[in-house]
């Protein structure tokens, strides 16, 4: 559904990505990790619409971006940047759906059931700055999920809560976008991260960030935070794709995990 | 925005009430004339007398209607003006060295040119106030734009909302604190100005045209008198404006609160 084909960016002199090219398939959860200034964030705002890429297309179900796709979303990792704190949690979520042409009784009842799903419906009429950060970073997300995208693009929405929020956020993540069949595209520098969320991780290179692996993660679900990640598969897999993120020579498919490299 | 709390309201009323008696004892224990300059009850007596007395009344709700007038039309024309060149970096750098210009002007000056101008006194009024009140909005308008958070405008534009929306959903309510302080700056300036230039421009009614009239007539105690409740309006609305501020943009203190 989402393709980048020969994708780059330059700012100015400096260039963050270079020809990337990615295709994700509907229902799809695909993790991109890399090193810090790998163009990771630059990736995600060329899919959203929000730069204009110098280079490449983003085909978003055979089209062509141009300007913000309909049937976005994004979550960002600055939930408290992102919410907008003159809104309790309701209205915040809510908000989005205006596109969606909804009167005001169904975008609350939307907004509603989406702080539900996170399990915040206590928390409706409470104000972001009355929350705690995982508390506003949920309604970042029940904010995505009401505006049912099609695609969920994550800018490392795990990145400013603490650990034991970060797995909560995680499991929640993989759960309500299964139930809705949503295609995410999440971005993090957390290679464990990467591994226990996607199906799929892309590695970046280094900038000007390009592909340079790209491999499918085949662990038994549902996924389980003890469990998922003692198991060898998840151990072996984790420092291949860490040995990528560093830039080392990936052993090549020694353990039939289906490791593609370019 | 300052918090008044009950605790210092109550020491600022001790410390008013202070100093009057201290000028009433040293009025009646002959520190001054007192048939020329009247003595601090005297003076209160008059500006509470003033409040029933029709023709200060005219004069009051005429001053208080081209008060309220000039704020209406500077929030108008600054608010507006303030999105835009808060939001438009090229007009703002077009237009920033005029501002410059014009801001250091003091508006009393441009009086006897606005007297020449108008034969009409409530629109020189007006006029007058609006020039010196125009400046606090349309800076603070200006960098309340700029204050606005860009990633809140880029997840706005995200969901898909175009410019438009996001001016009006996200760089207005964002910036209304801001706004909100400048128009209560400009409340006090837009009070003095009308005064003013009642006081320099004459003509038939206004609270500065009372001043005048009562000086003329060496009415000292009706001169001051009218002068307190000047002051004492100025109060007024500045404690309504700052208790607006509190209440609307709680999430605005909030947020500097955990920042500091």
């Amino acid at each position: 559904m989402l393709e980048l084909v020969d994708l780059s960016h330059t700012y100015g002199s400096y260039r963050a990505i270079d020809r990337v090219n990615l295709k994700v398939a509907q229902g799809e959860v695909v993790c991109i990790v890399g090193p810090s200034g790998c163009g990771k964030s630059t990736l995600l705002r060329s899919i959203a619409g929000l730069i204009k890429p110098t280079g490449g297309t983003v085909l978003l179900d055979g089209k062509p971006v141009d300007g913000s796709p309909e049937n976005l979303a994004v979550v960002f990792q600055d939930y408290s940047r992102s919410l907008y704190p003159w809104m309790s949690a309701v209205a915040n979520v809510g908000l989005p759906l205006r596109r969606r042409g909804l009167d005001k009784k169904r975008r609350d009842a939307a907004a509603m059931a989406a702080l539900e799903q996170v399990g915040l419906a206590g928390a409706a009429a409470k104000f972001p700055w009355e929350m705690s950060g995982g508390m506003q970073q949920r309604v970042s997300i029940a904010r995505a999920l009401a505006y049912q995208p099609k695609l969920l693009l994550m800018d490392e929405p795990f990145g400013s809560v603490d650990a034991q929020t970060r797995e909560e956020l995680e499991d929640l993540t993989l759960r309500v976008c299964a139930h809705h069949g949503m295609t995410i595209l999440l971005i993090t520098h957390d290679v464990d991260e990467s591994v226990y969320v996607g199906d799929r991780v892309v590695v970046l290179s280094k900038a000007p960030g390009t592909v340079v692996g790209d491999l499918p993660v085949q662990l038994p679900g549902p996924r389980d935070q003890i469990h998922t990640r003692e198991l060898d598969a998840f151990v072996r897999l984790r420092a291949e794709v860490g040995r990528l993120v560093r830039g080392m020579t990936p052993h090549r498919n020694t353990h039939g995990f289906g490791v593609e490299t370019r | 925005m300052p918090k008044v709390n009950g605790a210092s309201l109550l020491r600022g009323l001790i410390g008013t009430a202070g100093l009057l008696v201290v000028l009433e004892a040293a009025g009646r224990l002959g520190a001054w004339d007192t048939e020329r300059l009247p003595l601090v009850s005297t003076v209160l007596l008059r500006a509470g007398e003033l409040l029933t007395d029709p023709e200060f009344l005219v004069s009051a709700r005429s001053s208080l209607t081209t008060w309220a007038l000039a704020l209406l039309v500077t929030i108008a024309i600054a608010v507006p003006a303030g999105l835009l060149l808060g939001m438009v970096k090229p007009a703002e750098l077009a237009v920033r060295p005029l501002i410059e210009f014009l801001r250091p002007i003091p508006s009393v000056a441009l009086i006897p040119l606005v007297i020449l101008l108008y034969s009409e006194t409530t629109h020189m009024r007006i006029t007058v106030a609006v020039y010196a009140a125009l400046w606090p909005v349309l800076i603070n308008t200006i960098y309340g734009v700029r204050d606005v958070d860009p990633l809140a405008k880029e997840t706005l534009r995200s969901f898909g909302f175009g410019p438009g929306s996001v001016a009006y959903r996200v760089v207005l309510p964002g910036a209304a604190p801001f706004i909100a302080t400048g128009i209560r700056l400009a409340a006090s300036v837009a009070i003095v100005l009308v005064v003013t230039s009642e006081l320099i421009a004459g003509g038939i009614e206004g609270i500065g045209v009372y001043i005048t009239i009562a000086a003329s007539g060496n009415r000292l105690d009706l001169m001051i008198g009218a002068t307190i409740l000047v002051g004492l309006f100025g109060i007024l609305v500045n404690a309504v404006l700052v208790a607006g501020e509190n209440r609307l943009f709680r999430w605005h203190r909030a947020r500097a609160g955990a920042a500091t």
